[in-house]
């Protein structure tokens, strides 16, 4: 009883509430490193050094008027932000924190399940949260957002294939689809997956980059172009849910590269017994700290490069990243077969 | 009453059925299309129940294959809707009938 | 019983959705009431021990062809529905009732042929691998090679000629 719902019931809830928390206080670590970035100080007056602004952000976002235009699709305007959200949030089931450890004398997996199909639950996932931006942009019964919710749909089928791609030769190397079999494999295999498929590594982190919409392949949300693109006419609560589910989406997709390809829970130089005082902190730090360092790596790639245009985004997806990825494959392929 | 397998070929036949009202009487082509695949669904529902009560997995095969047919199907007839429809600004399929007598 | 109600909930809203989707004047909402049909099948595989089986049908199906046919309704949104005129040779009613007439006897076909033939028993599968979906990748690359590569050259073929279809000029 305790075993089948008591026990999984906290750890979604400790997960959810995590996540949610964790999205709202990014929007004030990206403000803040693209502040510093640009040699200024970001959020400063609310709380110290603008550590509360999150929580003014979302009082001010929830007191604003409720706009809907008059001829939109009411069903469809207001189930588009939500659209976007969930899958942003259910592909927490999958993804692993720790092994399993001994808590409060029982033994408790810090993952909340372990389907044997997670990686794909993952990528099926992310392709249910497309119809979010098709239908903001169709909702809103208005040209500029239909254009630019066309434009950025586009873009992200396009680059799935490619980060597709990668992750097979990530189950190639790893032998199952399973996302704690594959920190496992990681484990058994005395090195990380980043390390031995950089390739993979390389394409999985632009892919993920126009995925999540985030720059510098944001040109469907950029405030210069198509105006503000598909979330023009939404304001308010739902607006902030459209951001809150790219902070969400980014947060995933690092969490994901953290457990394919830099070891998930695993401390550096897991089987190295001399290094045995690094497991002082938990295997669950370890991930917070590896996922943190994508983030910022994400932040950053904001804050340097500059915006790409629709053309080129869409010719570097096609025509470099797709048959790179497929060449890994093969390769990879190749090598595992020889050296069996 | 335990579920079986008579009572997912109940649902695939029911399923089926709904399919092919929507192929017979609906006239926008786009929503045809979508009951055809509404048709190849009932018929995976068939294959990976039966694949279940044999413990055998060469229905869900099978099944991968109709999936793959599906899509193909699927992205060549919408091509042809879309030439078609930027000749004759229609989606009616009564109206398309250029090769009749 | 909890196997009871997750099949007679899931058989509802896959046959109301399926009910949706051809009786909805509004193309839009048709598409979206199909993703929801899917979504409810994959779950309904789930429930038949085809793990794999659902994934793909999420990613695929869901994923991919329908949003193929969301682009497509976007690209041909009429200002006026297209079935606003009704076609007087065209025989609805006659339709619904063969449709009836076909399901019902279906219907007898199941019933009856289940509850005559004995119990079918088949040889227990003998693969290398366990797991459902290495058991299936076995049988892909070993057995059914064939119509395995000729799927994949069915859906290049399918590419490019959805692209030569759609393309403006050659």
């Amino acid at each position: 009883m305790i075993d089948t719902f008591i026990i999984p019931t906290l750890k979604i809830l400790i997960v959810l509430n995590a996540t949610l928390v964790g999205v709202s206080y990014m929007t004030l670590l990206e403000r803040k490193v693209i502040a510093w970035a640009q040699s200024r100080l970001g959020p400063m007056r609310v709380g110290p050094q603008g550590v509360l602004q999150p929580i003014a952000d979302a009082v001010k976002l929830i007191l604003k008027e409720d706009i809907t235009p008059s001829k939109a699709d009411k069903w469809v305007f207001t189930a588009a932000p939500v659209i976007s959200m969930v899958p942003a949030l259910i592909v927490y089931a999958v993804i692993p924190f720790g092994p399993v450890v001994r808590l409060f004398g029982r033994d408790v997996s810090l993952y909340i399940t372990d389907v044997n199909v997670g990686l794909l639950y993952i990528v099926s996932v992310a392709s249910v949260g497309v119809y979010g931006i098709i239908l903001a942009g169709y909702a809103s019964n208005s040209k500029f957002p239909l254009l630019a919710s066309l434009r950025a749909s586009a873009q992200l089928i396009s680059y799935e294939v490619a980060v597709t791609l990668t992750l097979v030769s990530v189950i190639l190397m790893s032998g199952s689809l399973s996302m704690v079999s594959i920190v496992n494999a990681q484990y058994n295999a005395h090195v990380w997956f980043g390390f031995v498929q950089p390739v993979a590594f390389v394409i999985f982190v632009i892919g993920s980059l126009a995925e999540t919409n985030r720059a510098p392949f944001d040109l469907p949300e950029a405030e210069q172009e198509l105006t503000g693109g598909f979330h023009t006419e939404y304001s308010g609560m739902r607006f902030a849910l459209f951001f809150l589910a790219e902070y969400a989406n980014m947060i995933v997709v690092s969490s994901v590269a953290t457990t394919l390809f830099f070891g998930g829970w695993l401390r550096p130089f897991p089987n190295v017994a001399a290094l045995h005082f690094l497991d002082v902190i938990p295997s669950w730090t370890w991930f917070l700290i590896k996922s943190f360092v994508f983030l910022y790596l994400f932040i950053w790639i904001r804050a340097t490069l500059p915006r790409y245009r629709y053309d080129q985004l869409m010719r570097l997806g096609w025509k470099v990243l797709i048959p790179v990825a497929i060449l890994n494959l093969v390769v990879t392929g190749i090598v595992k077969v020889m050296l069996l | 009453m335990p579920i079986t397998p008579t009572h997912y070929m109940l649902l695939s036949a029911a399923l089926f059925i709904i399919g092919v009202i929507g192929v017979m009487v609906r006239r926008n082509i786009i929503i045809i299309f979508m009951s055809i695949e509404l048709i190849l669904n009932a018929v995976n529902i068939n294959l990976i129940a039966f694949s279940d009560q044999l413990h055998n997995v060469i229905g869900q095969v099978f099944a991968v294959f109709v999936i793959a047919v599906a899509a193909a199907e699927a992205a060549v007839g919408l091509g042809i809707i879309l030439a078609f429809y930027r000749n004759k600004e229609s989606v009616n399929i009564d109206e398309m009938n250029l090769m009749r007598w | 019983m909890a196997h009871a109600i997750a099949f007679y909930t899931l058989a509802a809203f896959i046959l109301g959705f399926a009910i949706l989707v051809v009786t909805t004047k509004d193309t839009v909402h048709s598409v979206l009431f199909l993703v929801l049909d899917f979504l409810f099948v994959a779950a309904l595989y789930v429930m038949l021990n085809a793990p794999f089986l659902a994934v793909i049908q999420v990613l695929v199906y869901a994923g991919g062809i329908v949003v193929l046919y969301l682009f497509v309704v976007m690209l041909v949104n009429l200002k006026r529905p297209p079935e606003a005129h009704s076609d007087p040779h065209r025989m609805t009613k006659f339709g619904f009732g063969l449709a009836g007439a076909v399901l019902i006897e279906l219907g007898a076909i199941v019933v009856s042929g289940y509850m005559k033939a004995p119990a079918v028993t088949s040889p227990a599968q003998n693969l290398p691998v366990s797991g459902n979906t290495e058991q299936v990748g076995w049988l892909l690359y070993t057995n059914y090679l064939i119509p395995f590569e000729i799927a994949s050259m069915l859906l290049l073929v399918a590419m490019i000629g959805a692209i030569v279809l759609a393309k403006r000029e050659l």
